[in-house]
């Protein structure tokens, strides 16, 4: 495929096999830690994210899958500062190729967005500018990034071409209410594209669109990462986008990540009790006739968190330690850890057990 | 006899212009299905297929063009508006959006006794109580009855949409992506609900829905739309396993696996291989396909 950008040599070209185990060694590209964001509740400062932390590798896709409420979104708009008010960031720190996001004077992370990390939303029409071409919108994000060189026209065209527009020259010149949704949505990622950002943050960008556009754009950010080493955060409720686009999975619950896994384990061997109903709870997944096996109750409301794990009311391996202590993440195997008692525990009986204590 | 007998169903959109000769469109073209009594009957397709319209049609939200619709034998279309009111009692609706599908100044009690009160049923002591009653069977506490819609979590709503179809105890729903606005821990417990009501009160279902994972899992015959007409339609067992025309392949095949070790195998559909005048011709007993030259 041929493209302005490869030229290029900002962009990293990690490539396909930049998998979890490669992140850990080098070092990641983004690296959030302890990051909390909550809103003000009468008189006090209320999480909806908490201790969140994770790990990007260059050319790596992480995909934070949530329900609703879980805090999936409000960790990606912390990573560009972009909280809507009243809300804010109440701790932690975001390292972006080493450095801090959470210092940056303003101006600075004006420029960290969209060079760095651009954002990808779930409804193209209202990301885009409706009185606007598309590509006098690309022209104008290239410009204000200095990029896009001596022809930006060129550049943009480009561009849609990379996103495989058919017709990038007609495209270029079409208003966004011209376009269909799934069009919709490559003119924003060739917008998100245009400063040659090395995080891409997608926002359920695939939630609005029928299925086989939603097959042909996961396709694109497969080979968008493939081709230019691009890390991609991907935002999703649905496990199924998640199978086959992200190499490590990190899945939220009431604002903390409840398991990080490897792809491939998350599906296979999940270690959360949450993780574990979820993946019951699609339908295709049990074969037993028509009847679904749904998780019983509901998130807990920001205000009204229970004092141990916040998952222990709907969960049904729940015991007393659960209601009281909430679980830090344990580690099941290599990359992939569980925020769940249980897993504390039958370390535990484990180790009993290789000491030759009476493990009753 | 089925239940529900639709037969050519059409709507055509007329966009007027002056100086201009109609631009017409065809939302719903030549579609015809029937429905048994105790079947879930899948409707799928992508936005703008006409799964919509044709649920909207067949209850007349919305009047249809051509075609009729037999319900008990009963054509429904030529019901004037007083039998037609009358004939609504045994079919409802429950849609998709719980936020904007309740009126949000009216009480749990409200809207729940709406339909008694429109209808003329029983004294009002009899409807509240009967409100209560439908809460219950539909998961609900009794006690939630002077409520708001904006105090309970969207599964809780859709449950309040489902009691509020069934407060005339209907033989027959129109289910439009009843459950696409949930989360799917959610959707499970309102597909099981609806599952168990359907036993338990022995309803039929038009089961409309761009979800087909879901429809695999609870319809009994399945009809694929596209633009605007019914271009496979099949039980749900041969849908799945051997569909025969192309833009079914195509859309089955669009559907993400959650399996990483399942690779996505998908199938290109071009729209000019197909030739929507092609009659629905029987591929297989109770399998049907408009295959055209294809066949």
């Amino acid at each position: 495929m041929s493209t302005g950008a490869t030229t290029d040599g900002r962009l990293p070209t990690a490539g396909r096999n930049a998998v979890w185990y490669d992140a850990r060694a080098a070092m990641p590209l983004l690296s959030v830690r302890h990051l909390s964001t909550g809103f003000p509740m009468g008189n006090r400062w209320v999480p909806a994210v908490q201790d969140v932390s994770f790990d990007i590798a260059k050319g790596e896709t992480l995909a934070l899958v949530g329900e609703s409420g879980s805090g999936k979104s409000l960790t990606a708009y912390s990573l560009l500062r972009l909280v809507p008010p009243p809300g804010r960031i109440l701790g932690g720190e975001i390292q972006l190729e080493g450095r801090n996001l959470m210092d940056l004077p303003e101006a600075e992370m004006e420029r960290v967005r969209g060079a760095k990390i651009s954002l990808i939303f779930q409804e193209p029409m209202s990301a885009l500018n409706p009185v606007l071409t598309i590509g006098s919108q690309l022209v104008e994000a290239m410009t204000v990034h200095g990029l896009g060189g001596a022809n930006p026209r060129a550049t943009a065209l480009e561009l849609l071409a990379t996103v495989r527009m058919d017709d990038p020259a007609r495209r270029f010149a079409e208003y966004p209410h011209q376009l269909s949704g799934g069009l919709r949505q490559r003119a924003l990622i060739a917008l998100a594209l245009c400063c040659r950002p090395s995080l891409i943050v997608a926002d359920e960008p695939t939630t609005a669109l029928d299925v086989t556009i939603q097959a042909e754009i996961l396709n694109l950010l497969r080979q968008l990462k493939h081709d230019f080493g691009l890390s991609l955060l991907l935002i999703t409720h649905d496990l199924g986008v998640v199978a086959h686009t992200a190499d490590r999975v990190a899945v939220m619950y009431a604002g903390r990540i409840v398991e990080e896994s490897p792809v491939r384990a998350l599906f296979k061997a999940p270690a959360h009790p949450y993780t574990q109903a979820l993946l019951r709870a699609m339908p295709g997944s049990t074969h037993s006739a028509r009847r679904l096996e749904p998780i019983e109750g509901q998130v807990p409301s920001l205000q009204q968190m229970p004092p141990g794990c916040a998952f222990a009311p709907r969960c049904a391996w729940r015991h007393d330690a659960c209601l009281s202590e909430v679980p830090a993440m344990y580690a099941v195997s290599e990359g992939h850890a569980s925020r769940c008692l249980l897993v504390r525990e039958a370390q535990q009986l484990a180790a009993d057990h290789a000491a030759g204590l009476p493990t009753d | 006899m089925p239940l529900l007998d639709v037969q050519y169903l059409g709507k055509r959109y007329e966009q007027r212009a002056l100086w201009r000769a109609p631009r017409v469109t065809h939302a719903v073209h030549d579609v015809s299905f029937s429905i048994e009594a105790g079947e879930t009957f899948g409707l799928v397709g992508e936005s703008g297929s006409g799964k919509t319209t044709t649920g909207r049609c067949i209850l007349r939200l919305i009047e249809p063009t051509t075609g009729r619709v037999f319900f008990n034998g009963d054509d429904v279309l030529a019901l004037d508006r007083t039998a037609l009111r009358a004939r609504r009692r045994q079919m409802q609706m429950v849609f998709q959006d719980p936020y904007a599908s309740l009126n949000p100044r009216h009480r749990v009690s409200t809207i729940l006794e709406e339909p008694l009160d429109i209808h003329k049923v029983g004294t009002p002591t009899w409807r509240h109580a009967r409100a209560a009653e439908l809460l219950e069977l539909v998961g609900l506490d009794r006690d939630v009855l002077t409520r708001y819609p904006h105090e309970f979590s969207g599964g809780q709503r859709q449950r309040i949409g489902i009691a509020r179809a069934l407060a005339l105890e209907p033989s027959f729903i129109v289910a439009d992506e009843p459950v696409s606005a949930l989360d799917v821990s959610v959707q499970a417990q309102i597909v099981n609900l609806l599952a168990s009501l359907q036993q338990q009160l022995s309803l039929t279902y038009l089961f409309i829905s761009h979800d087909l994972r879901l429809v695999r899992h609870i319809c009994t015959r399945v009809a694929v739309m596209y633009r605007g007409r019914i271009v496979e339609l099949a039980p749900v067992g041969a849908l799945f396993d051997t569909p025969t025309h192309p833009y079914t392949q195509a859309l089955l095949s669009a559907v993400p696996v959650p399996d990483p070790d399942v690779p996505p195998q998908r199938i290109t559909f071009d729209p000019a291989s197909v030739d929507l005048e092609a009659p629905l011709v029987e591929v297989a007993p109770g399998h049907f396909s408009r295959l055209g030259e294809l066949g």
